[in-house]
């Protein structure tokens, strides 16, 4: 079996003067929001409104919505240039997913909404003043999608009724939307039949929000959903009423590969620190960086993390260009969450005691690359999925 | 109200930069960037056709090799378009020389209410060309403006001095200097980006322009020699012996800090 990755596909690695242009310009924009106030948005747990506000009135966040509906037009390339670097500033995933959902999470509303539901939602998505949370998860549900029983009934009138419980539903509390994956039909023969995709409102009166304590990221909440009868009218269905995991699978490929761009900035800037420390840090009457044990593995996560990065660019290249990229998706996702959690566990490790300490930052890209390895999916599963679809191994679950 | 700004593009202040050993003078052959100096003047010259209700902002630039990105950078902040001089004849011209080819740049945008200019560029650092370039357009000058307010024809600033600022008026058309830090250039937005790349951007000689001589021929000045700067000495080391807190105070005396 040969790697077939970069066989002949034709991708131009010569330099693109707007991609040049959107690393600079979003850059500059980061460089306004310092590690200062990333580690206070996560210390407090706050959603960090001012630099989500500069980036959508910069049409950041609504780069890959087309421009019918006032976006920017562009791909999930544009998109992952726009998380990498928004992520190699130092806002990690505090602030990579702050924008995510808003830039690609209405993808499937792109690809098979209604007319009525992509001029209603997509014009203030593009604007960036729409927060979109996604709730698919439950918690007797994860990755065996095909379990889950958040249920929608017809009220007889045209509308739904939608009872049941999300977890993990990142955004939920800034969010007026959600993306909801649940059951309205019932097939015997495969339990990912008979799931529909609503956009539906985040009504308190129906809807009961609560965010987890977790470890890390913790300026974008991630929470429990209580649907308790929320009514939603028709038209708000997406796409086909029981193809509502098939829509969601069309969305799973730019996810892991946004993902990886997010990833593969955590890992740029936790090395980029490690490096200044090491050069500056004198121990023994020489900078730390000068022995080996320190500056092979930040040698180490360097490359490791250049390989993730052009995987990941492969991967949104053929995506761009309407080829399947399942496989470089699935690999893009796998090697840049090992690659950035390397990268900011070796920075921890190269500040030494002050890698622990909130003031140094480390720690804080730490905890946020350390989720990589967790979601959007396991590192297992994407094994899995290389093992069955790529090597045609037989299925282990 | 149309606005001038002049703009200049630079080596990356965050790369080391170099001299030409042949010339004495910096070396202009890389990638150059939009003088962060600059975006303050762009930023206020936005600000004021904005406030004025109509009217547009032109660049002009003199970089060699043909060089945009820098001014690729202030269209897509929002000026209209751009003149840029690049002319390998221009090698060597002194601040004078910069500011009649800057001078008649702006003559062949058609002149201006207004003309912006930092009050110095951060690789050069001469900050003499805004009122030269004032005299040879036979314009009213002001420099160090910190804050600047448009009344009619009459122009308001705030001169920054020493001790604080002058309040200063002239009419219009003027060339003034801005400081830094005198508005807050905004953010690059995607869609500024991308109309940029369409904004006209004219391309020009120093003949075309008219201006003779130019380069070293025309340069009232000569960059003899060059000497690296001193290296800063060693700071004093006291040894804590628990007064040490008495000699700190003394050699802040002595500096007259307190």
């Amino acid at each position: 079996m040969s790697l077939g990755y970069m066989t002949d596909l034709g991708m131009d690695f010569a330099p693109d003067d707007d991609h040049l242009a959107i690393i600079d310009a979003v850059d500059r924009v980061c460089g306004g929001f310092d590690d200062q106030y990333w580690s206070e948005c996560d210390t407090e747990h706050r959603f960090p409104w001012e630099f989500y506000k500069v980036m959508a009135d910069g049409g950041w966040v609504g780069i890959a919505i087309p421009e019918q509906y006032g976006g920017g037009g562009r791909g999930i390339t544009e998109a992952a240039l726009v998380l990498n670097r928004v992520a190699a500033s130092g806002a990690a995933m505090n602030g990579s997913t702050a924008l995510h959902l808003t830039m690609f999470g209405l993808n499937p509303v792109v690809k098979f909404g209604n007319d009525r539901l992509k001029d209603t939602f997509l014009p203030r998505a593009a604007a960036g003043d729409l927060h979109v949370a996604f709730g698919v998860t439950e918690p007797d549900a994860g990755t065996d999608t095909g379990r889950i029983t958040t249920r929608a009934v017809e009220d007889g009138s045209g509308g739904w009724i939608i009872t049941g419980r999300k977890i993990w539903t990142s955004k939920a509390l800034e969010s007026e939307v959600v993306l909801l994956l649940v059951r309205t039909d019932h097939d015997d023969t495969n339990r990912l039949n008979g799931l529909s995709l609503f956009l539906a409102d985040l009504d308190p009166r129906y809807v009961d929000i609560r965010p987890i304590p977790k470890v890390g990221r913790n300026a974008v909440a991630s929470c429990e959903v209580a649907y308790d009868g929320l009514p939603v009218e028709g038209w708000r269905m997406v796409g086909e009423r029981g193809r509502g995991f098939q829509q969601i699978l069309h969305g799973i490929n730019p996810e892991r590969i946004l993902l990886s761009a997010m990833a593969c900035g955590i890992g740029e800037v936790a090395v980029r620190r490690a490096v200044e420390y090491a050069k500056e840090r004198i121990v023994f009457d020489r900078p730390i960086g000068a022995n080996q044990a320190i500056a092979h593995p930040l040698a180490r996560a360097h490359m490791e993390l250049g390989a993730a990065y052009q995987m990941m660019r492969l991967a949104a290249w053929k995506y761009d260009n309407g080829l399947n990229c399942a496989e470089e998706a699935n690999t893009a996702k796998y090697l840049a969450a090992e690659a950035s959690y390397f990268a900011a566990d070796q920075a921890v490790q190269t500040l030494g005691g002050l890698g622990y300490a909130t003031e140094y930052h480390v720690e804080r890209y730490w905890r946020e690359a350390r989720l990589q390895r967790l979601a959007p999916v396991s590192q297992e599963m994407t094994c899995n999925f290389i093992a069955q679809n790529v090597l045609g191994l037989p299925r282990s679950y | 109200m149309n606005v001038i700004v002049c703009v200049k593009q630079i080596p990356d202040p965050a790369s080391p930069g170099a001299l030409d050993p042949s010339t004495n003078t910096l070396k202009r052959d890389g990638k150059l960037i939009l003088d962060e100096s600059d975006s303050y003047g762009v930023e206020m010259a936005l600000q004021l056709v904005d406030a004025a209700g109509g009217g547009e902002v032109s660049l002009i630039s003199m970089a060699p090799n043909g060089e945009v990105s820098g001014l690729r950078t202030a269209l897509a902040m929002g000026a209209a378009k751009g003149i840029l001089i690049s002319d390998p004849a221009l090698l060597g011209s002194d601040a004078l020389t910069t500011a009649k080819v800057l001078a008649a740049a702006a003559q062949r945008i058609g002149g201006a209410d207004l003309i912006i200019a930092a009050t110095e560029s951060s690789d050069g650092y001469t900050g003499t060309v805004p009122e030269q370039m004032a005299e040879v357009l036979g314009m009213a000058s002001v420099t160090f403006a910190k804050k600047v307010t448009i009344n009619g024809a009459t122009l308001e600033a705030h001169r920054q001095t020493e001790d604080g600022y002058d309040e200063v008026t002239c009419q219009l058309p003027a060339v003034i200097s801005v400081t830094a830090g005198v508005v807050e250039p905004r953010y690059p937005s995607f869609k500024g980006i991308m109309a940029a790349k369409s904004k006209p951007v004219e391309q020009v000689t120093a003949a075309d322009l008219g201006v003779t001589p130019v380069g070293w021929a025309g340069s009232g000045q000569a960059v003899v020699s060059i000497t690296q700067a001193e290296a800063r000495a060693a700071g004093e080391v006291i040894e804590d012996d628990g007064e040490t807190f008495t000699k700190i105070v003394t050699f802040l005396e002595n500096l007259k800090v307190i």
